[in-house]
């Protein structure tokens, strides 16, 4: 679709590094708070509801900051800065043709700060949080670094770039953990029936969970945080379809998160017991069944 | 050169004697400290010397001290005889005349050959990697023992002052790591690799009570089972292939997989019991009764690294042979399921043992695939585990005097309370699995050379690295959580801990720092060309991309807490919310009736997926089932010839 | 326009309601009346809220624990009293455990009386405690401006504990 010769000649260049790293870092915000608005109008939707306008997660945002920076301790807002700017190093990574793997590497030393933030105001609703935060951390990252290798196996390279420039969408060779990384992207997103360390909807039983002590501009990084941290995701799963089939590829990624927003209404919390073994059971299967196949494959 | 390795030997073990006659007191804990600072310098000063020159042999070629090998070894196996009976063990008792059996056997058959007399000490890169761990590390945590036993025993009252022997098996040990690894001798290397047991045998059983002594002796046990496997190796080479030639290790390499794997997979099994790998790991978990420092240097940052070194430097045998899947195997199942088990833990120094157990495992995987990159991964592992773990360790062993506890629960807020020390273990903890740190790295290494090793068993490794660092993540993140969860400051000790101790931590911590920081350096100086010596092209195994990622990381972490000095101003302090109810500093609520309830936070340790012994049945288990299979196949190739 | 306005999070606590007026509150969140449609959510965390809704009268157990809740909402904030028994304690006023309406413990913005109160008088509530809330956020706006030139924010730290 896409003559790859000029597309791998523009991204082997180290001008498009630049691009792909200043793209992320000042639109994935504003796509992430676009999507998420449209998320909340089509929950809202299925419920038979208006929903809020699509720019609320804007609004939602710069009230954050408006408000009083009330803290438990000021060492929280360190973490969850630093939870916000390494979010941003591994979508800006990401984006400017780094080792996937590294990249997944920055992500969770990104989630490591977060939960290090809840710890840190010594609140026993945020320590639940952030134990169950870990766990779903845990559950995940088995996961994601076997989609990676996943995607090295096919294309031969680690680099985003070189990933996304293959002749073939690595998709058809690794469908198995597409569809696995479909089954943690609830966990990543935090939807339900996975949203066990903190919730968007109404209460839950640990109050706010992880966030409960993070309020006005700790809470409003944490919120530009998973805008970045939602295009990094989406991101990660365009690497299965690449530049060989774009279109099919961002039509598939929109269906998937359809079926998410779906899957967050109809479910309701799952035990972190149940997300754990899920997810390990997923990658297990999945993940080990298509990565030896590959072999016989390649 | 011929000076500087031997003195690296023999000066610890004039060191060792010396301790045996000092006298408790300031004398002593001064020549401690210079001894130590002397082996450091002229560990730092070989390296300096021998840098970019390759492999260097050193020739003695003295029958005298085949003698006093000989001897050595005699002493040494009828030591463990006499001590096992004179405790009971008789199963350690059985080792040691087996063991005894071999050495008087191998000593008949060598008795009518010549040994020729050429490179019985050798040096190279990887030599000196290994040279500055021990040396540096050692060195410094020499100069922390001074303190801390100090303060062991006056915190411990009922254990007899032993510090004379404590000290002179310290320094016995670092002369005998040396040997380990300068020998090119199979014969001198098994004796050290036996003073190294010795000593780590005596300092575990260092409170002499009931507890120290079996855990002192189910250490003994595995790794004279060890040093059996490691004199079946020699006795081989001497009885079976019957030239002496392949005595030293150099020419036993290049010898290749056909001639060498029998003995290779012998010396990897005892490289397995020293490094307390599955099913071996209980001695290691078992002794965590010694003293901090000893965990810290035998039990973490050297002596079990004598398991593994002795596994990597064979890895080129074992490449591409099912010998070499299986001890690789064996390690990547000790490091899942150790891993596993660390989060099960509560007691801070097991936590560390369990997590050395896993990570010796990832090197023993490495190591066993044997391919370039994989050694690669293999020895960076070994540096940045030295590092930090040694500095885990002493860290631990402080907070253990100021909070008469090792739980990781006891900790709760720590950074409150001891700041400076808690900041050098949350870096210490960050270096053990977070990016950019050291060891991250090397799992991102090991990672890549899993990929393409033992088709199609490469997605078994996969799914194993995979699993295991979330594990891995778990139980670090959840510790760090815990030094910083404060629920109202307290005021910061005046004196966490002894100026020999805070000057060994600071020590570790840049070196951590620096360790992560100059890897690159490291990479490119001293491993590559050690790789490039083993003979086959070196694959580009870090791209200058990758260098500009971690040092966007690296200069990032460093650059935020900067970001406190903001955040620090204009803010409102307010208390966690407890549900409105009324509560104190401790966060402890007036429930109903009046009463006052207790606010008590705990981590969690999932015990129904992650209990010690269901986990550590099953590592045994498939561990054992491994070297059964191992040992089919050894005796396959030993009866048809055919390496597998 | 302020943010603020545009994305009030409630945090409702019933105080010892009937649990009459607590219905309503939820059924405010129901398709029928959506609020959401302003960008009202409904967060149960006093550290998230900016409006803090009442219901029910004050007795001797959760004065206490109203306070605390309030104390705990970040500035700019307001307070709705929802239903006659958290305006002014209602049929339970001369019960012997019963202090009154909300307004005996902390600064009440808007009364919303009613038994019950219908979701409809709900909103206007809601929306008429919007205007408090823009001026509320204008002066603090202006305030923490001044209080960070002078640094007079330092005396707020004191406070801490709940």
């Amino acid at each position: 679709m896409i003559d790859t010769a000029t597309a791998s000649a523009f991204f082997t260049s180290g001008i498009s590094q630049v691009i792909g790293a200043l793209l992320f870092i000042l639109l994935a915000p504003l796509v992430g708070g676009i999507i998420t608005g449209l998320d909340r109008k089509i929950t809202a939707r299925m419920q038979g509801r208006v929903g809020p306008p699509v720019l609320q997660p804007f609004y939602d945002i710069k009230k954050l900051f408006e408000k009083e920076k009330m803290v438990v301790t000021t060492a929280e807002n360190f973490w969850v800065f630093a939870y916000l700017v390494f979010i941003v190093i591994s979508g800006m990574l990401l984006f400017a043709n780094s080792d996937l793997l590294l990249v997944i590497f920055a992500l969770t030393l990104a989630h490591v700060f977060l939960i290090l933030g809840a710890y840190s105001t010594g609140s026993p609703y945020a320590h639940v949080g952030a134990e169950r935060e870990l766990i779903a951390l845990m559950s995940v990252e088995p996961m994601i670094i076997v989609a990676a290798v996943g995607l090295y196996m096919v294309t031969g390279s680690f680099e985003t770039y070189g990933i996304i420039v293959s002749s073939t969408a690595p998709i058809l060779l690794i469908p198995c953990l597409f569809i696995g990384m479909v089954y943690i992207l609830t966990v990543k997103l935090g939807k339900s029936p996975f949203d066990i360390a903190t919730s968007h909807h109404a209460h839950q039983e640990l109050v706010k969970g992880l966030t409960t002590e993070f309020s006005g501009s700790t809470l409003g990084m944490i919120e530009i945080a998973h805008l970045y941290e939602l295009v990094f995701l989406l991101g990660f799963l365009f690497l299965f379809f690449g530049l060989a089939a774009p279109l099919i590829g961002i039509v598939v990624i929109a269906a998937v998160y359809l079926l998410e927003i779906f899957i967050d209404n109809a479910a309701s919390r799952a035990k972190w017991q149940f997300v754990f073994k899920g997810c390990w059971a997923i990658t297990l299967v999945l993940g080990f069944l298509n990565l030896f196949a590959l072999y016989f494959v390649r | 050169m011929l000076d500087m390795l031997c003195f690296l030997i023999l000066f610890p073990l004039i060191a060792a004697l010396l301790m045996l006659i000092l006298p408790n007191g300031n004398a002593r804990d001064i020549i401690v400290k210079i001894a130590a600072l002397i082996t450091a310098a002229g560990s730092v000063y070989l390296f300096i010397e021998t840098f970019g020159k390759g492999i260097r042999y050193v020739s003695i070629g003295n029958g005298t001290v085949d003698l006093i090998v000989f001897v050595a070894e005699l002493v040494i196996a009828l030591f463990i005889i006499a001590i096992s009976l004179k405790f009971r063990k008789y199963i350690v008792t059985a080792l040691g005349a087996i063991q005894l059996a071999f050495v008087l056997y191998l000593e008949y058959l060598m008795h009518s050959g010549v040994l020729p007399a050429a490179g019985e000490l050798f040096a190279d890169e990887f030599s000196m990697i290994m040279t500055l761990i021990i040396g540096l590390i050692g060195g410094i945590i020499c100069v922390y023992s001074v303190g801390y036993m100090r303060g062991y025993h006056e915190m411990h009252k009922d254990v007899k002052d032993h510090r004379k022997l404590f000290f002179f098996l310290i320094f016995l040990f670092l002369s005998a790591m040396y040997g380990v690894v300068y020998s090119n001798n199979l014969v001198w290397l098994l004796m050290f690799w036996e003073i190294t047991s010795l000593c780590s045998f005596l300092l575990i059983g260092y409170a002499r009570d009931e507890l120290s002594w079996n855990n002192a002796f189910r250490a003994l046990m595995f790794n004279v089972l060890g040093g059996i496997a490691f004199s079946a190796a020699i006795l081989y080479i001497v009885a079976v292939i019957g030239d002496f030639g392949y005595l030293f290790m150099d020419k036993l390499l290049a010898s290749g997989s056909a001639v060498a794997i029998i003995p290779a997979a012998l010396i990897g099994f005892a490289g397995l019991t020293k490094s307390a790998q599955y099913p071996f790991s209980s001695w290691l978990v078992g002794a965590m009764v010694a003293p901090t420092p000893v965990s810290a240097l035998l039990h973490s940052s050297t002596m079990v690294k004598a398991g593994v070194y002795i596994i990597v430097r064979f890895a080129p045998i074992y490449e591409m042979t099912y010998t070499g899947m299986a001890l690789s195997l064996v390690g990547g199942i000790t490091f899942l399921i150790a891993s596993a088990v660390a989060i099960g833990q509560s007691n801070a120094k097991k936590v560390l043992a369990y997590s050395t157990i896993a990570n010796l495992g990832l090197v023993v995987a490495c190591a066993g695939i044997g391919t370039e990159a994989a050694i690669w991964a293999a020895i960076l592992l070994i540096i940045f585990h030295a590092v930090a773990k040694s500095l885990l360790f002493l860290s631990v062993g402080s907070v253990e005097h100021q909070k008469h506890s090792r739980d990781i629960e006891d900790m709760t807020g720590l950074i409150s309370e001891m700041p400076k020390v808690s900041v050098m273990m949350l870096i210490g903890i960050a270096g053990m699995f977070l990016a950019p740190f050291g060891m991250l790295i090397s799992k991102w290494a090991a990672i890549v050379a899993f990929i393409d090793a033992m088709k199609p068993f490469g997605a078994v490794y996969i799914m194993i690295i995979a699993f295991g660092s979330a594990l891995t993540v778990f139980f670090w993140t959840k510790w760090m959580g815990k030094l910083i969860e404060v629920r109202h400051p307290k005021t910061p000790l005046a004196r966490e801990a002894t100026p020999q101790e805070m000057f060994s931590l600071y020590f570790l911590t840049t070196l951590t720092v620096l360790a992560t920081i100059f890897f690159p350096l490291i990479s490119y100086d001293l491993i590559i060309p050690y790789l490039e010596s083993l003979g086959s092209a070196v694959p580009v195994l870090l791209s200058s991309g990758d260098i500009i990622t971690m040092f966007i990381m690296t200069v990032t972490i460093v650059l935020l807490p900067l970001s406190m000095a903001y955040f620090s101003n204009g803010r409102t302090i307010k208390g966690q919310y407890m549900s409105g109810r009324p509560v104190d500093a401790e966060l402890n609520f007036s429930g109903s009736l009046g009463r006052t309830m207790k606010t008590d936070i705990s981590n969690y340790y999932i015990e129904e997926y992650f209990g010690e012994e269901k986990n550590c049945r099953y590592g045994i288990v498939i561990s054992v089932l491994i070297l059964a299979v191992l040992a089919a196949i050894l005796v396959y190739t030993f009866t048809s010839g055919a390496v597998l | 326009m302020s943010g603020l306005t545009k994305s009030p999070w409630i945090i409702h606590y019933d105080a010892s309601s009937c649990n009459g007026c607590d219905i309503e509150v939820l059924a405010c969140l129901t398709p029928l009346y959506d609020v959401e449609r302003f960008g009202i959510l409904n967060t149960g965390n006093p550290k998230h809220a900016d409006i803090f809704v009442v219901t029910g009268s004050v007795n001797e157990q959760n004065r206490q624990v109203i306070k605390n809740i309030y104390d705990q909402m970040p500035k700019p904030n307001v307070v709705i009293g929802v239903g006659i028994c958290a305006c002014s304690g209602g049929v339970f006023k001369e019960c012997y455990n019963v202090a009154g309406g909300v307004g005996q413990v902390i600064p009440v913005d808007v009364y919303v009386p009613g038994c019950s109160v219908r979701p409809e008088q709900i909103i206007d509530g809601v929306v008429k405690a919007l205007g408090i809330l823009e001026e509320k956020r204008a002066a603090f706006a202006a305030e923490s401006k001044k209080g960070t030139d002078t640094g007079a924010n330092a005396d707020a730290k004191k406070d801490g504990g709940n």
